[in-house]
C-alpha cells in the first residue's frame, strides 16, 4: 500500500517538471526564403475562328450546313438559334428567311467572331394550272367532232360506211380523251327505227352499242371510257315515217358520261 | 257450258291456216248456235231517268261484247215493251211476239230503275221467251243497287250483263283491269290503269320526265308489277307492289340490258331479257327479289318477251333473232326443247299466252311491210294460227282478257297509237283510249 503512493507522487512530480521546461525552450520562426527570380510567362493567345455557310444559297424549306474552326477558344457560341457548340464542327440548319449566323469564339485571350449568312429564296411558284383548254362541253366536242354510225335494219353488223365513219370517230375520241378530257367516260348509245317492236328494239339497240364499241376499242380507243347504253327505239332524232328518218334512228351515237 | 267456250278455237285452229278457213272460224264461233236475246231500253221513273241512257248504253255493249249472245234489232221489237213480268198479258205485251220472227230471241232482258232511300234501284229480268207459258219463263229476277249516279248506272249494268252472260258460260269481265303506257312527254312514259271498259284511267307510275317506264307485266294474284325503266342509266327491271305501290327490291345483274320482265305463275320468279355475260341479251330467270339468277339461253342474238306458260308454268314462249329477223319461239322453263313457232316470215313479236296455256296471240308483220304488225293467234301445239287484223294500221302488243275470250291490243289505226279492244275472232273492236298514245296494254284480273 505505501509503495503504490510513493509512485503515484513520483510521476506527478515529472509531469509537473517536464510541462515547465517545455515553454521555456521554444525557438525564434526563420525568416521567409527570399524568391528565386524566373522570366515572365507570355500572354495567352487571342482566339481566332472561321466560320461558313454552305450553300449559301437555299431556297425555303431546304437546308444549309454551318461549318466553323475556331483556334484558343474555350467556348464557341453561334447564334442565332444554334447555341454553345464544339471548338470545330458542323451544324444543319433550316431557316425560313435569310439569315446571318455569328460564330463567337471566347478564350482567356480575347474573342473572335465571324458571321455567314444563309440566303433563302422562295421556292419557284408551283406550275401553273394548265390553261383552260375546256371552254367547249364535251357535249358539244362529241355532236362537233363525232359521226353517228348508221346500221341496216334489225341488223348491228357494222357497214362499210360505218367503218370509216367510225374509224374517224376513234381519231376523234383518242384525241378527246387525250387533250381535252382525260377522265370523261363517253356513252355509246344504240338506238333503232320506229319499225320493230320496243322489246326487240332495246336488244337490237344494246347489240349496236356493243359492236360500235368494240369497232372503236379495236382500234386503240379505251375501253374503260364507253359505255354502251341501249334506249331502243324511245329516243328518235326524227320521227317522219320514210326510209331517210328510219335511217337516222337506226344509229350508234355518242354522248357525254358522268 | 264453260268448256265450250275455247272448244271452238280448238275446233277451228285445227283446220285453219288456209284463208277461207278462216270463215269456218268465225261461223263457228258466232253463228248458228248462238242464242238470241232481245234487250228493251229500260226507263226509270222520276230522277233515275237522268241515267238511263249510260245504263242502256253499258247493258247493250256488254252483252255485245261478249260476242256469245246476238242482239235482236231494237227496230223489229214489238211496240208494246214490257217493264215487269205482270206486264206479261196486260196492255198488249204478249211473250210470244218476242220469240216469234222478226225479232226471233230466244231471250228477252227487260225492267225498269227507280231511286230509293237515295240509291239507284234495277229490277232486272231475263226471261226464256220460246217457253209456253210465262210462269216458267224467268231466268233471271233480281234487284240491282247502285249510286244515283251515271258511275252506278254504269255499274248496275255490268253486274246485271255479268248476270246474263253468266247463263252462257262467259265469264265477267267486270272489275278486271287494263294496265298500259302512256306517253306523258318526249322522253317520259309511265304505267296507267284503266277499267276493262276504258273508264277510270289513272297512273299507276310517277317517275316523270326522264324516265320511261314500258313493257309492264302483272302477276297472276295481282299484286305486283314488274316492268323496264329507261334513264341516262340502263334499261333496268323495277318491280312495284300493286297494294302499297310502293317499289320493292329488285336486284338487276350488271349488265348492259335486263328487259321485259314476267312473271312465273306462282309469282316466286322473274323470266327476263338480259345482257348479262356475253353481250347479247338472252333470257334468264331469277327470284322475285333478282336473287339466284339462272340463264337459260345462250344464243349470240337477241332474245327477249319470255313469257311463262300461265296454266302449266313449264313452258315460255319469247321473241329470238336466232335464226335472223325476230321470230316465236316455246321452250321449257329450265332453257331446253327450243322449237320455233313461225315461219320466219317478217317480224312475230310480242306472244302472250291464252289464261288456258293452249292458244297465244302475238304481232306479226307476214305479208306486210316492216313495222306493218297484224295481229294473231295461234296453236300452239299445232303451230296452227288465224289473222285478226288486217293491215288496219300498225296493230301490236295483243294480250288476253282474263275471260280467254278477248284480247287487248295496240293500234294506231286511228293516227296516234291507242288501247283497243276485240273478241279473239277479231270482231267486236272497241277503243279504249284517245287521250296522247297509249301503248304495250296487259288485262289482269
Amino acid at each position: 500500500m505505501t509503495k503504490r503512493n510513493i509512485g503515484a507522487l513520483m510521476l506527478a512530480l515529472t509531469l509537473a517538471v517536464g510541462v515547465t521546461g517545455c515553454k521555456k525552450k521554444a525557438p525564434a520562426p526563420p525568416p521567409p526564403p527570399k524568391p528565386v527570380a524566373v522570366a515572365p510567362a507570355p500572354p495567352p493567345p487571342r482566339p481566332s475562328i472561321t466560320f461558313s455557310a454552305e450553300p449559301t444559297t437555299v431556297e425555303r424549306g431546304q437546308c444549309a450546313t454551318l461549318r466553323w474552326n475556331a483556334a484558343n477558344a474555350t467556348e464557341v457560341n453561334i447564334t442565332p438559334g444554334v447555341g454553345k457548340v464544339a471548338g470545330s464542327g458542323t451544324q444543319r440548319v433550316c431557316p425560313t428567311a435569310t439569315t446571318t449566323y455569328t460564330a463567337k469564339a471566347d478564350g482567356p485571350g480575347g474573342s473572335d467572331s465571324a458571321t455567314a449568312t444563309v440566303n433563302v429564296t422562295a421556292p419557284p411558284p408551283p406550275p401553273p394550272p394548265p390553261p383552260p383548254v375546256a371552254t367547249i362541253s364535251l357535249s358539244d366536242l362529241l355532236a362537233q367532232q363525232l359521226q353517228d354510225a348508221p346500221f341496216d335494219f334489225d341488223k348491228s353488223e357494222i357497214r362499210e360506211d360505218a367503218r370509216n365513219i367510225l374509224t374517224r370517230d376513234s381519231e376523234a375520241l383518242k384525241g378527246i380523251f387525250r387533250d381535252k378530257y382525260p377522265n370523261a367516260t363517253v356513252n355509246v348509245e344504240g338506238h333503232c327505227d320506229e319499225r320493230g317492236s320496243a322489246e326487240y328494239n332495246l336488244g337490237l339497240g344494246d347489240r349496236r352499242a356493243t359492236a360500235a364499241k368494240e369497232f372503236l376499242v379495236q382500234l386503240g380507243v379505251a375501253g374503260d371510257k364507253l359505255k354502251t347504253v341501249s334506249f331502243g327505239k324511245e329516243r328518235p332524232t326524227c320521227t317522219e315515217a320514210n326510209e331517210a328518218c328510219y335511217q337516222k334512228n337506226r344509229r350508234a351515237h355518242f354522248s357525254a358520261g358522268q | 257450258m264453260n268448256k265450250t267456250i275455247l272448244a271452238p278455237f280448238l275446233l277451228l285452229l285445227a283446220a285453219f291456216q288456209a284463208p277461207s278457213q278462216q270463215s269456218d272460224i268465225l261461223v263457228k264461233l258466232t253463228g248458228g248456235q248462238v242464242p238470241v236475246i232481245a234487250i228493251t231500253d229500260m226507263r226509270g221513273s222520276g230522277d233515275a231517268q237522268t241515267h238511263m241512257g249510260v245504263f242502256n248504253r253499258t247493258l247493250f255493249d256488254e252483252i255485245d261484247n261478249s260476242g256469245m249472245l246476238k242482239i235482236a234489232p231494237k227496230s223489229m221489237y214489238p211496240l208494246s215493251v214490257p217493264q215487269r213480268p205482270q206486264d206479261f198479258g196486260a196492255r198488249g205485251v204478249v211473250m210470244g211476239d218476242w220469240a216469234k220472227p222478226p225479232v226471233a230471241a230466244n231471250y228477252l232482258a227487260f225492267g225498269y230503275t227507280a231511286i230509293q232511300d237515295g240509291r239507284l234501284v234495277l229490277f232486272g229480268f231475263l226471261f226464256d221467251v220460246k217457253q209456253p207459258d210465262v210462269a216458267n219463263a224467268q231466268v233471271i229476277g233480281k234487284l240491282y243497287f247502285g249510286d244515283p249516279t251515271a258511275a252506278g248506272a254504269r255499274q248496275v249494268a255490268q253486274e246485271f250483263a255479268a248476270d246474263i252472260l253468266a247463263r252462257f258460260g262467259v265469264k265477267s269481265l267486270a272489275g278486271s283491269k287494263i294496265y298500259f303506257v302512256r306517253q306523258m312527254g318526249r322522253d317520259s312514259k309511265e304505267i296507267w290503269q284503266m277499267d276493262y271498259d276504258g273508264s277510270n284511267q289513272r297512273p299507276v307510275t310517277q317517275y316523270g320526265p326522264g324516265y320511261t317506264s314500258f313493257m309492264p307485266s302483272v302477276s297472276k294474284d295481282n299484286t305486283k308489277l314488274a316492268f323496264t325503266q329507261l334513264s341516262q342509266k340502263n334499261p333496268a327491271v323495277i318491280l312495284h307492289s300493286l297494294e302499297t305501290n310502293r317499289k320493292l327490291p329488285f336486284v338487276n345483274p350488271q349488265a348492259s340490258v335486263n328487259a321485259s320482265p314476267d312473271f312465273t305463275p306462282d309469282g316466286q320468279n322473274l323470266i327476263f331479257s338480259s345482257s348479262l355475260g356475253a353481250g347479247f341479251a338472252n333470257l334468264f330467270i331469277a327470284g322475285i327479289d333478282g336473287s339466284g339468277i339462272r340463264r337459260l339461253t345462250s344464243v349470240r342474238a337477241v332474245e327477249t318477251e319470255p313469257k311463262v306458260n300461265p296454266k302449266t308454268g313449264a313452258e315460255v314462249i319469247f321473241t329470238s333473232g336466232r335464226s335472223g329477223p325476230p321470230q316465236l319461239y316455246k321452250m321449257s322453263i329450265d332453257g331446253t326443247g327450243i322449237e320455233r313457232l313461225t315461219s320466219g316470215e317478217g317480224d312475230a313479236v310480242n306472244p302472250s299466252w291464252h289464261p288456258e296455256g293452249q292458244l297465244i296471240s302475238f304481232a306479226w308483220t307476214r305479208g306486210f311491210e316492216p313495222g306493218n304488225f297484224n295481229i294473231f293467234v295461234m296453236d300452239v301445239t299445232k303451230k296452227a294460227y288465224i289473222q285478226l287484223t288486217h293491215g288496219v294500221g300498225r296493230n301490236e302488243n295483243p294480250t288476253w282478257a282474263p275471260d280467254g275470250r278477248h284480247l287487248v291490243f295496240c293500234s294506231n289505226r286511228s293516227g296516234s297509237p291507242q288501247i283497243y279492244t276485240m273478241l279473239a275472232d277479231g270482231t267486236q273492236v272497241k277503243r279504249l283510249t284517245s287521250v296522247g298514245s297509249n301503248t304495250m296494254p296487259v288485262w289482269s284480273k
